[in-house]
């Protein structure tokens, strides 16, 4: 029924070929304007005039499931998710409301601000490690696979609650050594492909890779629901798989190093609206 | 007994004939500007492979970064790299078997990857397996560096 509509509103769309340009503007649900295309962050500068939304490189059908929630397939795991905040688990007797209430009260602003500097633990924190280090120690719960379904769905609830809002991760303080760490992995070539993300995403971004158009590989879009293996994608399965593809030994979802990455990463979208959950080919 | 040791040594010698003409990665000579004068093989590259191992996705895949008039008629060219159209006017077969193996000493810092090298990479892997490499072959045979030679040489404006 909902793809039926999909394809019925693409059809229209395509024959009248009202997203046929880079310079469609994404406002979801007819009242959330994105910030998809802004000057880069000043850290960046040197390398980037603009930073830009990985949906700006997608195809006109692809743009348009997520301009709507109702279209778009990353929304049944934010729903199921929503339960999940809700549910009991684990030897404490505690949901994720238990402590947190209302989850579009208390996470307003999370996903925006994150990885970041958790003082108590002296450690860069993601989100999945957040969610994570409640699971364990707040519910005394299983953690959930780092890449998993159901951490992807999660991350997605949260995130949702930051819709639209500016991407502002820190990156001085007490971050800055991971960042720079982070950044060295982000221009260090690796496999027997010998490319960074910077030789795609950086000097490449816009050229047809085959049949992939190259973005700036930004995550402000993550969980990503991609058409390709249909289900929401987190940020680290995503970095395993470009790195994989430079025929490389790729480094593990959680690791210091994609952590490392994911918070330089995210510091390179800073100022693009979070998306999540974006939907990409 | 002697009449053993004789074919064996006979054989050996066969063998080493046959591939004393094959230069292994590690030992080709490139000139100043990264050309590579001598054939890695000894045997005349075969165009019409050549062109195979371009637009096959499993072997030289240069189709992901390059576009040209010859292969119009296959889907998705890359842009990456500039259009080959012409190449083999503009660039001799010499130049061209230096882009190929190792593309690095010709330009400088280049996206291009190096064919005809098993060294110096950081993190190898196995082939698209995401696990450490155990042992390294080049992307391409001696022979498809030659074949790929033979076909750009006959791109001509
Ligand atoms: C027993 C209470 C408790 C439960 C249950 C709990 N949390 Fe937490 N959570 C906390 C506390 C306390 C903090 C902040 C302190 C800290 O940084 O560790 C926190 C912090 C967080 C943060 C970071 C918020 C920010 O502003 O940085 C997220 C995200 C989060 N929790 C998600 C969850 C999720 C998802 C669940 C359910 C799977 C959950 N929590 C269950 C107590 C709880
Ligand atoms: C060989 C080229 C190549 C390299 C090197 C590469 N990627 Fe990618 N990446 C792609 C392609 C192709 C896509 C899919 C199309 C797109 O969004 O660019 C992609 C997609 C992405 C996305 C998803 C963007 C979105 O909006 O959904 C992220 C994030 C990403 N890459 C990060 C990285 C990081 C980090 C590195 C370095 C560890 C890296 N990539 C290295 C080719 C590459
Ligand atoms: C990842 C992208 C990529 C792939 C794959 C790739 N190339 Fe290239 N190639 C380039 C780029 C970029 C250049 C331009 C050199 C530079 O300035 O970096 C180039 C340059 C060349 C040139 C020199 C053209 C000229 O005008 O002088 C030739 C010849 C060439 N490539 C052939 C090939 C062949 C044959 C293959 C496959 C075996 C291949 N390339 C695969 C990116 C690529």
């Amino acid at each position: 029924m909902k793809i039926k509509a999909v394809t019925a509103i693409a059809a229209v769309l395509l024959s009248t070929s009202v997203f046929a340009d880079e310079d469609a503007e994404l406002v979801v649900n007819g009242e959330i304007e994105m910030v998809t295309k802004t000057a880069a962050p000043a850290h960046l500068s040197d390398a980037l005039d603009e930073v830009l939304s990985g949906w700006r490189f997608r195809s006109d059908e692809t743009q348009l499931m997520q301009m709507d929630d109702f279209d778009n397939p990353g929304m049944v795991a934010v729903d199921a998710a929503a339960e999940a905040w809700d549910a009991v688990e684990g030897s404490e007797g505690k949901s994720c409301a238990s402590c947190h209430g209302d989850v579009a009260d208390s996470m307003v602003g999370v996903r925006a601000v994150y990885p970041k500097w958790n003082d108590a633990a002296e450690e860069v924190r993601t989100l999945a490690m957040q969610i994570n280090d409640c699971r364990e120690n707040k519910m005394g719960a299983e953690k959930y696979g780092y890449t998993s379904g159901d951490m992807a769905a999660m991350e997605a609830l949260i995130s949702v609650q930051s819709r639209g809002m500016p991407v502002n991760v820190a990156i001085d303080g007490p971050v800055q050594a991971t960042w720079e760490a982070g950044k060295d992995l982000y221009y260090t070539r690796t496999g027997q492909l010998d490319l960074s993300c910077a030789s795609c995403h950086e000097q490449n971004y816009g050229n047809m890779i085959r049949a992939d158009h190259l973005s700036q590989g930004q995550i402000n879009g993550f969980p990503v629901y991609r058409l390709k293996n249909a289900k929401l994608n987190t940020a680290h399965a995503r970095f395993k798989g470009c790195v994989r593809d430079t025929r490389a030994e790729t480094f593990k979802p959680g690791s210091a190093e994609f952590i490392a990455l994911e918070l330089y990463v995210a510091s390179r979208g800073n100022g693009l609206s979070v998306e999540a959950p974006s939907v990409r080919n | 007994m002697r009449l053993t040791s004789l074919t064996v040594a006979a054989g050996l010698a066969l063998a080493s004939a046959s591939f004393a003409e094959t230069v292994a990665p590690g030992d080709v000579v490139f000139d100043e500007y990264g050309a590579v004068e001598a054939s890695l093989t000894g045997v005349a590259g075969d165009p019409a492979n050549g062109r195979s191992v371009i637009v096959s996705k499993k072997r030289g895949n240069c189709i992901a970064c390059h576009s040209a008039e010859a292969w119009a008629d296959e889907l998705f060219h890359g842009e990456v790299g500039p259009t080959l159209d012409g190449v083999g006017g503009y660039r001799s077969a010499a130049e061209l078997r230096g882009i190929l193996v190792n593309s690095k000493k010709t330009f400088e810092g280049t996206v291009m990857p190096a064919y005809y090298k098993v060294d110096g990479f950081n993190r190898p892997g196995d082939a698209y397996t995401g696990k450490a490499a155990k042992e390294l072959s080049p992307l391409l045979t001696a022979q498809e560096i030659e074949d790929v030679v033979a076909f750009l040489a006959s791109l001509q404006d």
